[in-house]
């Protein structure tokens, strides 16, 4: 402390006719700084040892976030803030040179409107005064956290890899030994294929880090290995068919959906539990921020078990018979299921009946895969169609293409490429930009395996493509197919053992509600207005009269005769009249947009001169 | 005296003369005529005075008469003039009795007059609700009670005056029965909605509107006509002339009626529609009023007909005078709005008749391509939901030209494709769509509210059982309504509900405003360090170990004020002077 008292005396030079005017603005001092300066305490503190205290404290905080940023300098969250001098001008004191760019870096607005979460299209109602602040304090923070945010974009310095055909050549054409042969020996390592025919068609996972890959054949192999360093952690054989292999929120946990019952094994292969409740399960699949383990079942059962207590959270009969197609939406964690009459049902654990049913295909769905951002979800039905549909809320296909035999299995990348397994080939698409549907005009790769496809599935922050086939499992190359940069506090490949232990416990603190999955994620930032409004109701009834309802006009009192009664009334009549007009106009207004609209609607169903032609 | 001695001479004297003695004036004795002479005779002067009397009373009764009549006139009171008038009535039905006991002839005469002022009042425009102070209520109306009851008075008083007397026949009488039952039915809707249409009654809008119900009419009829006769057509075609003429008149309806020409519409319904324009200006309101009474039962007919089953001959027999007398009506307006409704409610039903129809239609997608005299663009409008899905699900789509075409010559994936196949076949035959549809019609229902009917349990004996249906509020438009193939779930998601805000916090009045400002996530996985310490710093930090004064105006930022110091300084002079010196010195010092 005594260091720093010393250290900003130039501001001394200041007149103390200035350090006047800003004394009434400057920040309250806190109660424990009166300590630091004893002998000044007192009803009128000399203005230089003020002064000390306020020039003191933008220096020690920005010491202070230097500590803590090199403390947590691994999160790559972390804002990089450019330095934001204060007074440049004891900086050109201190070093003699000046700052050739005053003030903080100008962020690009786009970026900026990404991290905006508050909707500005809906107009909001007139509000009181103190209700604007509050609002314009929401507003306020909102941007400037945005800012932040968008600051820190230059922390994600990872490109991702990409795959371009020479002039007017076909990148389908591109065969994987040429991309190995083209790629680095990191990267050419880790394609590689493990052929075990003797056990089946195998069924694949990748864990949330996508370090680690956890494979189940048919005939019951199960293997779990870290996929990049090919080390093995666990191979054992259940002695029974194995449909589906998922890991559990880390890769010190296995689920395997066996014959009968669904069984789950560590890391070494021992088994921990059996699950008889879920019986015949088909597919799996694991919500990671819910901690539930979704179950499809060939009784038509769809259960939700929580393995972070190992309750069954939710059994919902979807009474669509035999179920083994599933996937999840990653945005809200709904879960879809294909049907063979055709369509894909969204279920959540909160609701008995399906969130939404949509009608795909003419006839059974057999793959449904949905994008990272939730917005794009890939059907492929028995009709040999490939349909993209857009999940925002339209739920209507944007692009349908007819595949020869059919694709059997679909996955989407984290950059949105889709992945369909038809037979022995998978065949991949990628989209246009960032956010667009993968056009299915041009496959972007095709890869030809040894035997028909049975599981698929992108390596997350890889650009890797795990198949699994009867043939046994191949890892292959897919430029641009993977996240290029990842949330080291969040999913790190690198983590230690420590660091996923510690991870697991701030998961499990998060650990989002089973019965907060819904179509929109961000229902928790609405509030319930039919609580609200019931609860005004009550209130009301309860009180005999509505407490916020406007007072009722009463005529001020005017002198020199004015006043009389009649006057009175007549002023109350005045004002009377002008709100029951007031409402007239607003009911007559709102009639008519109402017959506009009927008579746009009217208009635009109307019958085209073309309409003959269809038939 | 000197007439006594005067002589006529010259020959204008005598005829001066002459003409005197003709008149019997008097020519010696000038005081009294003998007129005059005769009249004092024959009246005393007593009676004279009582008759000036007598006449002069007359003259003030009369003027008090009129002044009390003009007094009565002014005032404003209605009630007071409906009792007036009231008791006048009852007076005049009084006599009317015993004019008919004593006296039939002149009986019959009154009655006849009575029906006259019916007439009149028929053929005016009294008690229509049609006045500046009708229209003005009807705006009011749906705000202000006693606006509609007033307006439903007066609808009452003119049924009550055009109200055929007892004299006349049986048929009369009971079409005066429909009549009032169509303005029972009238009365409410009146009411409603006169002020839907408050940019006033544009003839061309109403135009448009028509042809368009005409239209919807046309839709209708051939989902209930099984066969449309081919007759029919060649009768349309002779009727086309007159509706070219007016069609010189009305581009916008030549317009509409090519096109339905093109697409080969069954004719009847226009046609007869149109020649019906023209009888309408001339018609009577009531007759209108009959037209539309007629139209109302048939409809309900057509409905249960829908209900029920196809309609056989006889009820499209009668289908048709009700398309025909639809035209009419719809020129009115109020009558115009509650035909669209209707429309609506048909189209509602429509649609579900075809959702019921669609796997007929399904299959005859190329049955509809034969040559038939069938009438199906009408329909498409309707059924463009149902085209939509199919579209979606048959078109198709170009299919991918993969460079690796996936060999299936393995011998477990062809057995797995044969079965597939297989399991195809056997599906064929049900329809996903239909299934669908049905599915999607069964959630609609099921989410709709319903209505509840309650019998009160206080009924009069041997009375008739009353039932009361109290109609269940129009909840808001389903999500899916524009989505043909998604049903998507309107159940309120109480789980989700638990967890969020359900009372609004103080400054908010709206959950708008509050919403806005929760949605901001504040935690460290969606903000960056900084942004999340800044928006999770607490108001008040404190530290421990150090004691918390009580908080002084310096602390804040501010000067004392010179008064508070002053006021310091009287309680303990001494101290703070020393003080003050002390801190001078410093100063003076530093």
């Amino acid at each position: 402390m005594g260091e720093m008292e010393t250290a900003p005396k130039p501001g001394r030079d200041v007149p103390p006719k200035k350090d006047k005017l800003q004394t009434k603005r400057k920040k309250p001092r806190r109660y424990w700084e009166e300590e630091t300066v004893p002998t000044t305490d007192g009803a009128s503190p000399g203005p230089p040892c003020n002064k000390k205290n306020r020039e003191l404290r933008p220096q020690r905080p920005k010491n202070a976030h230097i500590l803590k940023k090199s403390r947590i300098s691994k999160k790559p969250q972390v804002p990089k803030k450019p330095r934001e001098w204060k007074n440049p001008e004891s900086q050109r004191s201190l070093s003699g040179a000046q700052d050739p760019f005053p003030g903080p870096a100008p962020v690009p607005v786009e970026v900026v409107q990404k991290f905006c979460r508050i909707d500005k299209s809906r107009k909001l109602p007139r509000s009181k005064a103190k209700t604007r602040s509050r609002l314009e304090v929401a507003e306020a923070e909102e941007e400037e956290t945005s800012i932040k945010a968008a600051r820190s974009e230059l922390l994600l310095a990872e490109e991702p890899g990409f795959l371009e055909g020479e002039d007017g050549e076909d990148t389908a054409k591109i065969c994987q030994a040429d991309i190995v042969e083209a790629v680095d020996i990191a990267s050419a390592a880790k394609h590689f294929d493990l052929n075990l025919r003797q056990f089946g068609p195998y069924r694949l996972n990748y864990s949330r880090t996508g370090r680690h890959l956890a494979f189940g054949g048919r005939r019951g192999h199960v293997a779990a290995l870290d996929w990049v360093t090919k080390k093995l952690m666990c191979e054992i054989n259940v002695m029974e068919a194995v449909r589906d292999i998922r890991f559990l929120h880390s890769e010190a946990l296995l689920a395997v959906a066996q014959n009968r019952w669904l069984h789950i094994y560590d890391n070494q292969g021992i088994e921990l539990h059996c699950i008889r409740r879920c019986d015949r399960v088909t597919r799996l699949e694991f919500l990671p921020f819910h901690f539930l383990l979704a179950t499809a079942s060939e009784t038509g059962f769809l259960t939700y078990l929580d393995v972070s207590v190992g309750k069954i959270v939710a059994a919902l009969n979807v009474r669509a018979g035999r179920l083994d197609v599933m996937s999840q939406n990653p945005y809200n964690a709904v879960i879809h299921l294909g049907h063979s009459n055709g369509t894909v049902s969204l279920w959540s654990p909160a609701m008995k009946e399906p969130l939404a049913k949509i009608l795909c295909h003419r006839g059974g769905v057999r793959a449904v895969a949905v994008d990272s951002t939730g917005t794009y979800m890939a059907t492929s039905g028995l009709d040999h169609q490939l349909k993209i549909f857009d999940l925002r809320g339209t739920y209507q296909p944007l692009s349908t293409r007819t595949l020869p035999h059919g694709a059997g299995h679909l996955a989407f990348s984290q950059r949105g490429l889709l992945v369909a397994g038809m037979g022995d080939v998978v065949n991949i698409w990628a989209g246009q930009g960032k956010a667009s549907p993968p056009s299915l005009e041009q496959p972007y790769l095709t890869h030809r395996l040894s035997g028909p496809v049975h599981g698929l599935q992108f390596c997350p922050f890889e650009d890797v493509l795990g198949v699994g086939h009867s043939g046994g499992v191949t890892s292959m190359l897919v430029p641009g197919a993977g996240e290029p940069n990842f949330d080291g506090l969040e999913s790190n490949p690198y983590r230690s053992r420590k660091q996923r232990q510690e991870w697991e416990v701030k998961a499990l603190l998060e650990k989002v509600p089973a019965e907060l999955i819904c179509l929109d994620p961000r229902a928790l930032a609405e509030v319930d207005v039919i609580s609200l409004e019931q609860g005004k109701k009550e209130r009301i009834e309860r009180l005999g009269y509505d407490p916020e309802a406007k007072a009722p006009f009463q005529p001020k009192p005017k002198q020199k005769g004015r006043s009389s009664t009649a006057s009175l009334v007549k002023r109350k009549r005045k004002v009377m009249d002008e709100e029951h007009r007031d409402k007239v106009r607003q009911s007559l207004q709102q009639q008519q947009q109402q017959q506009k609209e009927a008579k746009a609607k009217s208009t635009g169903a109307r019958p085209s001169a073309l309409d003959r032609f269809v038939r | 005296m000197f007439c006594c001695f005067f002589k006529a001479r010259t020959p204008l004297e005598q005829e001066i003369f002459n003409l005197l003695h003709k008149n019997k004036q008097p020519v010696a004795d000038p005081l009294l005529t003998p007129v005059e002479k005769a009249s004092l005779q024959a009246m005393s002067l007593e009676e004279a005075k009582m008759r000036r009397a007598e006449l002069q009373r007359a003259r003030a009764l009369q003027s008090y008469y009129e002044a009390k009549a003009r007094r009565e006139k002014k005032i404003k009171s209605k009630k007071y003039h409906k009792v007036v008038k009231k008791g006048k009535a009852k007076k005049a039905l009084k006599e009317f009795e015993q004019l008919r006991k004593v006296n039939p002839a002149a009986a019959l005469e009154e009655l006849e007059k009575i029906e006259k002022a019916r007439m009149m009042e028929r053929m005016s425009l009294k008690h229509q609700n049609s006045g500046k102070w009708a229209k003005s209520k009807a705006i009011m109306a749906k705000y202000d009670l006693e606006a509609r009851q007033a307006m439903q008075e007066q609808l009452a008083k003119n049924k009550e005056l055009t109200q055929k007397l007892q004299v006349a026949s049986e048929s009369e009488e009971e079409e005066g029965g429909t009549e009032e039952k169509v303005e029972e039915l009238l009365v409410p809707d009146v009411v409603n909605e006169v002020q839907m249409n408050a940019d006033g009654p544009n003839p061309w809008m109403l135009r448009s509107c028509t042809s368009d119900t005409k239209e919807a009419a046309t839709q209708e009829d051939p989902e209930q006509l099984p066969e449309p006769e081919a007759h029919e057509v060649s009768e349309s075609e002779g009727e086309d002339r007159p509706v070219a003429e007016e069609e010189i008149l009305l581009r916008e309806f030549e317009e509409r009626r090519s096109l339905r020409k093109r697409s080969e519409l069954s004719q009847d319904a226009e046609p007869a529609g149109s020649q019906e324009t023209k009888d309408s200006s001339s018609q009577e309101v009531l007759s209108e009023l009959r037209v539309l009474s007629q139209k109302l039962k048939e409809n309900d007919q057509s409905r249960k007909q829908k209900a029920s089953s196809e309609g056989t001959i006889p009820q499209v027999q009668r289908e048709e005078p009700a398309t025909e007398e639809e035209e009419p009506l719809l020129l009115q307006r109020p009558e115009r709005v509650q035909t669209l409704e209707e429309l609506e409610e048909l189209g509602k039903e429509e649609c579900f008749q075809n959702k019921e129809l669609s796997r007929p239609v399904l299959e005859g997608q190329q049955s509809e391509r034969t040559p038939n005299n069938r009438p199906d663009a009408p329909k498409k409008k309707k059924k463009e939901q149902m085209i939509d899905l199919q579209n979606l699900l048959t078109t198709q789509s170009p299919s991918v030209k993969s460079l690796a075409v996936p060999t299936i010559e393995e011998l477990e994936d062809e057995e797995e494709r044969n079965q597939r196949q297989m399991i195809k076949e056997a599906f064929a035959g049900d329809d996903v769509i239909r299934d669908f549809l049905k599915e999607k019609r069964e959630a609609v229902e099921a989410s709709k509210p319903k209505d509840r009917t309650w019998t009160p349990w206080l009924r009069v004996v041997g009375g008739p059982k009353a039932q009361f249906l109290i109609k269940a509020p129009e909840g808001p438009p389903r999500k899916d309504k524009n989505l043909p193939n998604v049903i998507i779930n309107e159940k309120r998601n109480i789980h989700t509900a638990a967890h969020q805000v359900r009372v609004l916090p103080y400054p908010f009045t709206h959950h708008w405003q509050f919403e806005r400002t929760i949605q901001t996530p504040i935690g460290s996985t969606w903000n960056t360090q900084r942004a999340f310490q800044k928006l999770t710093t607490p108001k008040v930090v404190t530290k421990p170990g150090h004691i918390i004064n009580p908080i002084k105006a310096e602390d804040v930022g501010y000067r004392s004020s010179s008064r508070s110091d002053l006021s310091v300084i009287q309680r303990n002079p001494k101290r703070i002077t020393t003080r003050h010196k002390k801190q001078l010195k410093k100063s003076s010092v530093d």
